[in-house]
Formats: C-alpha cells, sequence, structure tokens
C-alpha cells in the first residue's frame, strides 16, 4: 500500500542564544493508510517535537527542514503536499481535517469552559462554515458514537470536569475524528490513565484506524503499549531514530543496544529482574560527534565515536543506527 | 507470626472525607477513601500496596505517617501505640519514617540549595549538631544516593528528574529511618532511569535496613520490589499476601482484571 504520511530527513531546528540545536533530526519513516506506526523514546528524545512539527505547531523561531509529504485527497482527485513547508492558512486548513492530534492529558488540552458538544461542533464550523448548524451537531453527536462515548446525547451536553480521565479521552478523540482525518497523531495519550481505561482507549483507537483507514502515529515512552497497538515501531534517540522495523521483530530481537536496553530497563509481571541504563538522556546542545548513545554504551568502542552511524539493515523491514550490524 | 512485633501493624483503619458539595446542599456527602484496612510490615520488607487512582493508596500512605488522623483504628509502629503519641514521643517515632514523594519537582523547595533541602530534617531533629558535622552528614548521604558534593550549592532546578528523585530520597534517608514509605516513586520518570531509582531504593534497603512501603500503579514494578503485596479498590484492601502469589494466582475478580490489562512485552528481547 502507498504511504499516506512519508517522511524524508524532516528536521525540526531550534535556534539558541549560540548556534542551534535539532530535537528531529533527519527522520525517515512513513505510515500506510490504517496502520499504527509506534514512536518510542524517553523525554526529551524528539517524539514530541516531530509529531508538532508535522502539525505546523512547533515553536517560534524553529525552522523545519526536508520533506514530510501528506496524501491527501481535493475534489476527489489524490494530492501530495508537503507538510514541512506548510504554515499559516494553508496548515490550518489541513489541522483538523486531514492531521488531527491528540494529546496525553484531554483535560489540558479541552477548554474547561465549554461543552463537549459544542467543542465538537466548533472543530467541525471551522471547515464547513455553511452547515446548517443541525448537520453539524449530528456529525459531532455522530463522533461521540464512533468513540464509543456512552450516552452521546448526555454528554455533549457536559463539561469537561464532569467526565472521567477515559471518557475526556474518548471525548478528545470524538473531536480529533470529527472531520474523518486521514493521520491522526496520538501523543502519550495513554500515560495518565489507569491500566484498564488504558486499554480500552488502546482497543478504540485500533478500530478507529481501521474503519476510518486512519494513519496513526502513536507516540508512547512503553515498549508494552507499542507491542498492543503498532504493527511496526520505530525507535528514537537525541533526535534521530536508532531502530525501526516490525514491533515484534524489534522487541524479540532488538538490534540497538538502546533499545535492548529499554526493554531490560522495563519491570516485568514475571521473569528477569530489570536492569536499568546508565546514565542519562545527552543534552541537545552537547551531542557527541559520533553515535549519541555511546557514553552509555556497554559496547562502545573507538569506531563508534568519528561519525553518527547509518541505519543498517538487519533485515529488508528491520533498520539500526549501530555498527554492530554487519 | 514471627518472633518480633511487626515494624508496623495498623488494624481497621477508615477514613472519610467530606465532598463539599454545593452551598445550597444540606447533606454533606462522605467520600470512604480508606476503609477497614489492617496490614503488618515486618522489618526489613518491601510490603507493596497497589490500586488505581482514586483507590485510597496515597491517603494510606498519610495515615500510616499521621499527616491525616484517621476516623478510626490503630497504629502501633515498633510495638508502640503511633496515635497516642504526642509532643516529643511523636517527633521521635516520626523520624523513624520518611517519605518519598512522586513528582521531585513538586516536593523539593525551589529556593532552597540541595545542601539545605537535605540538612533540614537534621536540622529539625538534632539542632544541637554544629555546621560541620551537618555539611557531612549531608555530604555522605548524597554519596549514598549516587550525588556527589559538588551538587551542594545548586538549586533544583538544575538538575534531571532522576537526579531530583536521588535528593528526595537523600531527604528522606539522612534521618536513618526504619521505614520509607515511597509514594509512586518512578512514575514521573522515563523507564530507563525509573529503573535506576528502583535499583538504588533496593540497593538502600539492603545497605540501611530499611524497610520499605511501596506504593504505585504499576503492577510490574511491584512485582520486581515486593516480598508481599495488598490490591486496593475502592479504600478497601480486596486481596493480599506474598508477591508471588498474588501476582500469579490472583483470586479476586479485580486483582485478574488488573493483571490482564498490564501491556505486556514479548518474551525474548534485551540482548542484541
Amino acid at each position: 500500500m502507498a504511504a499516506l504520511l512519508e517522511l524524508q530527513n524532516f528536521t525540526v531546528e531550534l535556534p539558541r542564544p549560540v548556534g542551534s540545536v535539532r530535537p528531529v533530526n533527519e527522520v525517515s519513516l512513513d505510515i500506510a493508510e490504517g496502520e499504527a506506526l509506534g514512536l518510542v523514546g524517553e523525554s526529551g528524545c524528539g517524539k514530541t517535537m516531530l509529531s508538532l512539527g508535522l502539525m505546523g505547531l512547533e515553536p517560534h523561531g524553529a525552522r523545519r527542514d526536508g520533506r514530510a509529504w501528506l496524501e491527501i485527497s481535493r475534489d476527489g482527485l489524490a494530492a501530495r503536499v508537503n507538510l514541512a513547508a506548510m504554515a499559516g492558512d494553508g496548515m490550518r486548513k489541513l489541522r483538523g481535517r486531514e492531521i488531527a492530534m491528540i494529546f496525553q492529558e484531554p483535560m489540558t488540552a479541552l477548554d474547561p469552559v465549554m461543552r463537549i458538544g459544542a467543542q465538537i461542533e466548533e472543530a467541525i464550523r471551522v471547515h464547513e462554515p455553511h452547515l446548517p448548524q443541525a448537520e453539524i451537531h449530528r456529525r459531532a453527536i455522530e463522533s461521540l458514537e464512533l468513540a464509543s462515548v456512552p450516552q452521546p446525547d448526555v454528554r455533549a451536553r457536559q463539561f469537561p470536569h464532569q467526565l472521567s480521565g477515559g471518557l475526556r479521552q474518548r471525548a478528545m478523540i470524538a473531536m480529533a475524528v470529527a472531520m474523518r482525518p486521514r493521520l491522526l497523531i496520538a501523543d502519550e495519550p495513554t500515560t495518565a490513565l489507569d491500566v484498564t481505561v488504558q486499554k480500552q482507549i488502546i482497543d478504540l483507537l485500533l478500530r478507529l484506524c481501521k474503519e476510518l483507514h486512519l494513519a496513526l502515529l502513536f507516540i508512547t515512552h512503553d515498549l508494552g503499549v507499542v507491542a498492543q497497538i503498532a504493527q511496526r515501531v520505530a525507535v528514537m534517540y537525541a533526535g534521530r531514530i536508532v531502530e525501526m522495523g516490525p514491533t515484534l521483530e524489534v522487541l524479540a530481537r532488538p538490534s540497538h543496544p538502546y533499545t535492548a536496553g529499554l526493554l531490560r530497563a522495563a519491570p516485568r509481571l514475571e521473569g528477569k529482574k530489570f536492569v536499568p541504563i546508565p546514565g542519562a538522556v545527552p543534552r541537545l546542545d552537547d551531542l557527541p560527534p559520533g553515535c549519541a548513545f555511546a557514553p552509555r554504551c556497554e559496547f562502545h568502542r573507538c569506531e563508534c565515536d568519528p561519525a553518527v552511524p547509518d541505519l543498517r539493515e538487519v533485515s529488508p523491514e528491520h533498520l539500526a543506527r549501530c555498527i554492530l550490524v554487519p | 507470626m514471627t518472633g518480633a512485633a511487626p515494624l508496623l501493624e495498623a488494624r481497621h483503619l477508615r477514613k472519610a472525607f467530606v465532598v463539599s458539595g454545593a452551598a445550597w446542599e444540606k447533606s454533606e456527602r462522605r467520600a470512604q477513601a480508606v476503609e477497614d484496612v489492617s496490614l503488618e510490615i515486618e522489618r526489613g520488607e518491601t510490603f507493596g500496596v497497589v490500586g488505581e487512582s482514586g483507590c485510597g493508596k496515597t491517603t494510606l500512605a498519610r495515615l500510616l505517617l499521621r499527616l491525616v488522623e484517621p476516623d478510626s483504628g490503630e497504629i502501633r509502629f515498633a510495638g508502640e501505640d503511633w496515635l497516642a503519641a504526642s509532643g516529643a514521643h511523636m517527633r521521635q517515632i516520626r523520624r523513624r519514617m520518611q517519605m518519598v514523594f512522586q513528582d521531585p519537582m513538586a516536593s523539593l523547595d525551589p529556593r532552597m540549595r540541595v545542601e539545605a533541602i537535605v540538612g533540614e530534617p537534621l536540622e529539625i531533629h538534632e539542632p544541637a549538631l554544629g555546621r560541620k558535622e551537618l555539611r557531612s552528614r549531608v555530604a555522605d548521604t548524597l554519596e549514598a544516593v549516587g550525588l556527589t558534593a559538588d551538587v551542594l550549592p545548586r538549586y533544583p532546578h538544575e538538575f534531571s528528574g532522576g537526579q531530583r528523585q536521588r535528593i528526595g530520597i537523600a531527604r528522606a534517608l539522612i534521618l536513618r529511618p526504619d521505614l520509607i514509605i515511597a509514594d509512586e516513586p518512578v512514575s514521573a520518570l522515563d523507564v530507563s532511569i525509573g529503573a535506576q531509582i528502583l535499583e538504588l531504593l533496593e540497593r538502600l534497603q539492603r545497605e540501611f535496613s530499611l524497610t520499605l512501603l511501596l506504593i504505585s500503579h504499576n503492577l510490574p514494578i511491584v512485582a520486581q520490589l515486593a516480598s508481599r503485596v495488598a490490591v486496593m479498590q475502592a479504600g478497601r484492601f480486596v486481596e493480599s499476601g506474598p508477591a508471588s502469589c498474588v501476582l500469579s494466582a490472583p483470586e479476586h475478580p479485580y486483582t485478574q482484571t488488573l493483571l490482564a490489562a498490564v501491556p505486556k512485552l514479548p518474551a525474548g528481547g534485551g540482548s542484541v
């Protein structure tokens, strides 16, 4: 299947008093229609800046580079736009209609003094100002139903604080899919939720992915969650993708020491004891010239230091940025 | 029953909070945060309390430390009636139990230097201590949690989350307590850093013969650290026992639901 989203050396550069840093550094990846790609990494690895860069919501003064091709349909015709070059009105037309995003904490993303229904209606009205109010309302209720919000008519009249955390996340998902976007970016959508609710939200996203043929970019720090939701996974470290491939293969046979370290550091219900990764994530303005993970890596050797290693092929679908890959 | 008394023993603890409704509502609603909880924690063990948000686990921790007073029930610490203690006796017991909080950014005073943050409990409990002695005890404690003396003059915001949590642990540790209550100690941290902190807690427990009460919503973390666990739901312990039994053969349906919802990592992995 053709890729719906295709990143080619997508970069986000932030200015600093002296020089600049790249929280997203030459990232290339693609997501097909109906596919969920998991983007994994720890705080500061650039995963959130990547999603903000795609939405055109990067901080003021940031520079985007490379290509971020998104397949869109205009008047029934397929077209391709480069998100990295879109801004202002052009971007505003795409946001919500073609790309939507949901966040970790729905309470901070929803307007606390606006009823749920009205917030979803607003998201529709922005793109379809000429639709009659009754039709907009009908679509909003339909979106809540789509997100499996029980009693959508009742919930639509409530305010965010009257909803539980899980329901708020469903309401935000309803708002995100109200215009039937093609790409949904979910940034740690289940991190603030209890495990039992987390599972329901993951199941909902998987169902929507199928029913609406969404391409889903699912950002998380939790490898266990990735295993539940994503067919493919990309692991990010210090702004770069360090490993990418089919989820089960990457988790069962990690080829980058960082991925392996993350897997060992995650406490499991049974079996092996967790082993921490020594050291800390490097600062973006103080990266080594070579592999950014080298200072924490047990396999570190001289060849790691002169230059950043390329992504090498472990198998046709599986890439790792490590000199240990033959 | 072992020969010695348990370090901490609670019987039938209850605590309800008044939920303030609208001003014109006559009857006040009460939320039962902790409902008939009993527990015994032996010296040197790690006791885990697992539950989802709102189950009452943090209130339980606050009751055990007497940061809030229970409505009814008893607590005995090292055989003494903890709820009856007051004045100097209360302070004497309290220094033997310390707490580590979830968010070190929120629990450390941003305007205090590390030296003052870590030294403060000691200054309060041992005011006669000399300046030099205080400083060397702070430095020793920081070393025990993996920090060096050059952090002394710095402020909390200069540190990463993991380092801040180490400072929080040092503040709890400096009084050489018998019991440390850790409430979600790694929830705010990344996986690789969280694992470092968990490992540190385990090491400190061995080195300082600590008893640990670990409170978490994260079953795998509790499974890895605790020898015994209690599963809490709506203010009650619905199941408790040796960690290996509760987590491998859960009897209560709620424990089963919780376990089923934990995202599983595929077996293997972890080696390049």
